[in-house]
């Protein structure tokens, strides 16, 4: 334990040195790394569709938004978003329907909201038998859905991408949207997971 | 896109949960953030970089910490290209080590 506590000064301490050097030199500026930290941080990862999730479930206006002209709705967060801007559908989960989202082609995916695919998005298993056996595949996965609610699978597609929104789990009164925001995961927003208290 | 150059699958690809980068540390950010920097600026081309991790990822087998390789590929690229040289690193870390116990990060 501190033998790894002092690899890790000693790290911390190289890395340092190397932060104060490069500045000294002026080929690096602090202020622009933490900027370029926070890039990768925000590209990469799921964030930006968490927190518009997490916004939908607070503020049933902004859903209408969201559900109608998702860019615009996602804009409004304050959300950079890439030159390419394909259209990208927000779809509803409710007691009745479960929506999930493929690309049987190869891999189209809203990066700009949901940051890298994971590995199995991918896959041709994957992308096979979620058109066919949904039910199974979600099974496999951890989301059992009911006989009685209508699975929708949603292909990806040059053209248009998708994003579920997921519902709100219970429990979950009174709880803010960054709160709210911890609990969506990258596998909710394809549809693929529910999002639950305790299950982040 | 900027994660273009990062590689995301197999023993190259930088720690993730949920998909989202995963620092442990706050020096772990760092060092990856002036790799980023140094590299977007054109300091250097993307594959000088990722063959001096690969190397250290290889000489540390199985049980390798992602960052601690990541930042011995970054010293390594430093001195190569001259940017910044080891025993300037060396003797920075010596004065930064001096301080006193207790000072502000």
């Amino acid at each position: 334990m501190s033998h790894d506590h002092d690899h890790d000064d000693e790290n911390a301490l190289r890395a340092e040195a190397l932060e104060a050097l490069l500045t000294e030199k002026g080929l690096v500026q602090p202020a622009l790394v933490d900027a370029i930290v926070q890039r990768y941080e925000q590209d990469i990862g799921p964030m930006n569709g968490a927190r518009a999730v997490a916004r939908a479930w607070v503020d049933p206006e902004y859903k209408q938004r969201l559900l109608s002209d998702a860019w615009q709705a996602i804009g409004e967060l304050g959300v950079t978003t890439g030159p390419e801007l394909t259209p990208i559908v927000v779809l509803e989960n409710t007691p009745a329907v479960h929506n999930v989202v493929v690309c049987t082609l190869c891999s189209c995916y809203p990066s700009s909201v949901l940051g890298l695919p994971p590995t199995w998005y991918k896959s041709p298993p994957y992308r096979s038998r979620v058109v066919r056996e949904p039910r199974v595949v979600l099974g496999e996965m951890g989301v059992d859905v009911a006989p009685d609610v209508e699975v929708r699978v949603w292909d990806s597609s040059a053209e248009v991408r998708y994003m579920v929104l997921p519902e709100r789990p219970a429990g979950t009164d009174g709880w803010s949207e960054e709160r709210l925001a911890s609990l969506v995961t990258r596998d909710a927003m394809i549809g693929v997971a529910r999002p639950g208290v305790g299950d982040a | 896109m900027p994660e273009a150059v990062l590689d995301w699958e197999g023993a190259l690809s930088p720690p993730r949960r949920n998909g989202e980068l995963v620092f442990d540390a706050l020096w772990e950010s760092r060092v990856f953030g002036l790799t980023m920097t140094l590299y977007e600026a054109g300091r250097f081309a993307w594959p000088e970089f990722r063959d001096r991790l690969i190397a250290e990822i290889a000489a540390c087998g199985e049980d390798f910490h992602y960052w601690a390789c990541w930042l011995r590929a970054f010293e390594r690229l430093m001195a190569d290209t001259g940017l910044c040289t080891r025993d300037a690193v060396d003797a920075r870390v010596t004065v930064l080590a001096a301080r006193p116990a207790g000072h502000d990060h």
